[in-house]
């Protein structure tokens, strides 16, 4: 009772943050909507290959960027956090009865409202390209990359916690999203790889949220990939929640 | 050093925190027995890095101690962490609030983390921004307040579930001396409605001011606890400096000499020198004596001693060196 009402004190405080400078919802889906204009046309040409997904280019595509906005979205979350240590506002914070997941979840959740309003206007966009997708499948989608989001904030709040600092903070994040989306195929599918690649692919839990997104996009929501993609997701949301929790807690100025 | 029947908001036995550097572990606070009074304005006076924001971080439940155990405010900060949270208010050097949000809105989220309605937040955040004369910029972006104002906003966050006990760290820090003086008040304020207060500071001049005691501390030690009165006698009782009509200085000096308040007496430069435990106590004797012997007194003066000499005597540096 207690977490929720926090919860959602924290995420009022943060959600009227965010719609007082509602530019970053532009800028979130800016980065993808190019994606979609000036890469996947490339993509059209060899859809006709054989080992491409049947279903269209987009509908290929369209998942892939939607798991890369579900984890961009989210690794940059951090800075803010970074600035409000340094204004004492953590410490404020960690000083009141206030629950220590509350202050991890009501931000987070924050996030994952801006990252699905994101995605939304991605799917809005996509379809006069030529996407087709139901709404049991938008559904599914917007749950996985909720889960994506959700792990990505938590991580990045563990991680600017834990750093503390702007410079240290944004080589470590970008450079180690960017080898995780390139080995989950999220730009093009793993059917292309060479064997060694396949293997590392195995081994990154996001592969197995885009296989499942794509198989959403290609109306295939009974085949198992889709479940197994979304409850890998709910079990490392769940351990980072733990984690980002532990952070708050401990977090030292 | 615990008084007897009386209530301690803050009673610390062996406090301690290591911290590691690399394959060194740093001993930050080493063993800090605390006794805080119900009530009064506590002092914890050191140079940076002599333990004093550590040990106010942990008594603020920031921060678990590696040793030792502490009740602050009748609960037991490691047991009880939750507890102490509800009764307490904390001020950090940085202050709390974000500058993107007004100072309304800050102090209303404040009051709501504690449990309070809306409604209750709203009104205790009007009666807070009246008192502490927030008014004019309490629905601006706190991002455009000036020093004083951000100062007197943070304060405010932590009166907001009306504490009964407060803890400032350098409340008065790169402020201007209006604005300090301001400050000064407002702890004035809370300590005649009752609230405990503990401070860290660095200014002698304000310990000295403001503090019904104080604690100095060293490289994680206390080196000395008291009243400013008292810190200031134990380290060389006053001086009082004196000259007498005609050539009778030897003889008062000799006659001075012999009374039990007198610690050391010295006669230099026409006048006489003496060290007493206390002044105030010392000048009146000192005149009766002196008109008993139909000696004539030309000048009396009174020296006291500073809190920066009390601080000289304990660490051997001085603090304005230190402080920087």
């Amino acid at each position: 009772m207690k977490l929720l009402r926090d919860t959602w004190l924290v995420f009022g405080r943060y959600f009227g943050l965010f719609i007082r400078n509602p530019v970053w919802v532009a800028v979130g889906v800016v980065q993808p909507l190019l994606y979609m204009i000036l890469f996947a046309p490339l993509l059209k040409s060899i859809a006709s290959v054989p080992g491409f997904p049947r279903g269209g280019a987009y509908n290929v595509f369209v998942p892939g960027l939607l798991v890369q906005l579900g984890m961009f979205g989210a690794a940059g979350v951090g800075f803010s956090l970074i600035s409000e240590l340094r204004m004492g506002v953590i410490e404020r914070l960690r000083v009141t009865p206030v629950s220590r997941i509350a202050l991890l979840l009501g931000r987070a959740m924050r996030d994952v409202i801006s990252i699905l309003v994101q995605s939304l206007i991605l799917i809005l966009l996509a379809l006069p390209f030529g996407l087709s997708i139901n709404p049991v499948g938008v559904v599914v989608v917007l749950a996985l990359v909720a889960l994506i989001g959700l792990l990505t904030a938590s991580v990045a709040y563990a991680v600017a916690l834990w750093l503390r600092s702007e410079d240290s903070y944004a080589p470590l994040i970008f450079t180690s999203t960017l080898p995780i989306l390139l080995t989950s195929g999220v730009l093009l599918p793993l059917g292309f790889a060479p064997e060694w690649l396949k293997n590392i692919a195995l081994l990154n839990p996001l592969s197995y949220a885009v296989n499942a997104a794509r198989d959403v996009f290609l109306a295939d929501l009974g085949n198992p990939d889709v479940a197994k993609g979304v409850v890998i997701m709910a079990v490392l949301c769940l351990a980072a929640i733990v984690w980002g929790a532990r952070a708050f807690s401990k977090a030292v100025a | 050093m615990i008084p007897a029947g009386g209530s301690n908001v803050i009673e610390t036995t062996g406090l301690r925190r290591t911290f590691k550097s690399g394959k060194r572990t740093v001993e930050a606070v080493a063993g800090v027995d605390l006794a805080v009074r119900e009530g009064e304005i506590f002092g914890f006076l050191g140079p940076n890095g002599a333990g004093k924001t550590t040990t106010l971080r942990m008594l603020a439940t920031l921060m678990p101690p590696t040793g030792g155990t502490a009740r602050v405010a009748g609960c037991d900060l490691l047991t009880q962490p939750d507890r102490v949270r509800e009764r307490i208010g904390y001020v950090g050097q940085a202050g709390g609030a974000d500058r993107e949000i007004t100072g309304r809105r800050e102090l209303v989220f404040q009051g709501r983390l504690y449990g309070m309605s809306s409604a209750a937040a709203s009104g205790r955040a009007a009666e807070l921004i009246e008192r502490l004369e927030l008014e004019p910029c309490a629905d601006r972006k706190v991002g455009t307040y000036s020093g004083g104002q951000k100062r007197r906003l943070d304060i405010g966050l932590g009166l907001m579930h009306q504490p009964q006990l407060l803890f400032l760290d350098e409340p008065t820090t790169g402020l201007d001396p209006q604005s300090r003086a301001r400050v000064w008040q407002e702890v004035q304020r809370l300590h005649e409605l009752g609230i405990t207060v503990f401070l860290t500071t660095h200014y002698l001049d304000e310990a000295d001011a403001l503090c019904d005691r104080i604690a100095i501390i060293d490289y994680g030690k206390i080196v000395a606890e008291g009243t400013p009165e008292e810190l200031k006698r134990a380290v060389a009782g006053d001086v009082v400096t004196l000259s007498v009509g005609g050539d009778r200085q030897q003889a008062a000096l000799d006659l001075l000499k012999a009374q039990p308040f007198v610690r050391e007496a010295a006669a230099e430069d026409g006048m006489v020198r003496l060290y007493v435990d206390r002044g105030e106590v010392a000048m009146p004797a000192i005149l009766r004596l002196l008109d008993a012997n139909a000696m004539q007194l030309r000048t009396m003066e009174l020296h006291r001693p500073s809190l920066d000499d009390v601080f000289l005597r304990q660490t051997g540096r001085s603090l304005r060196e230190t402080a920087a």
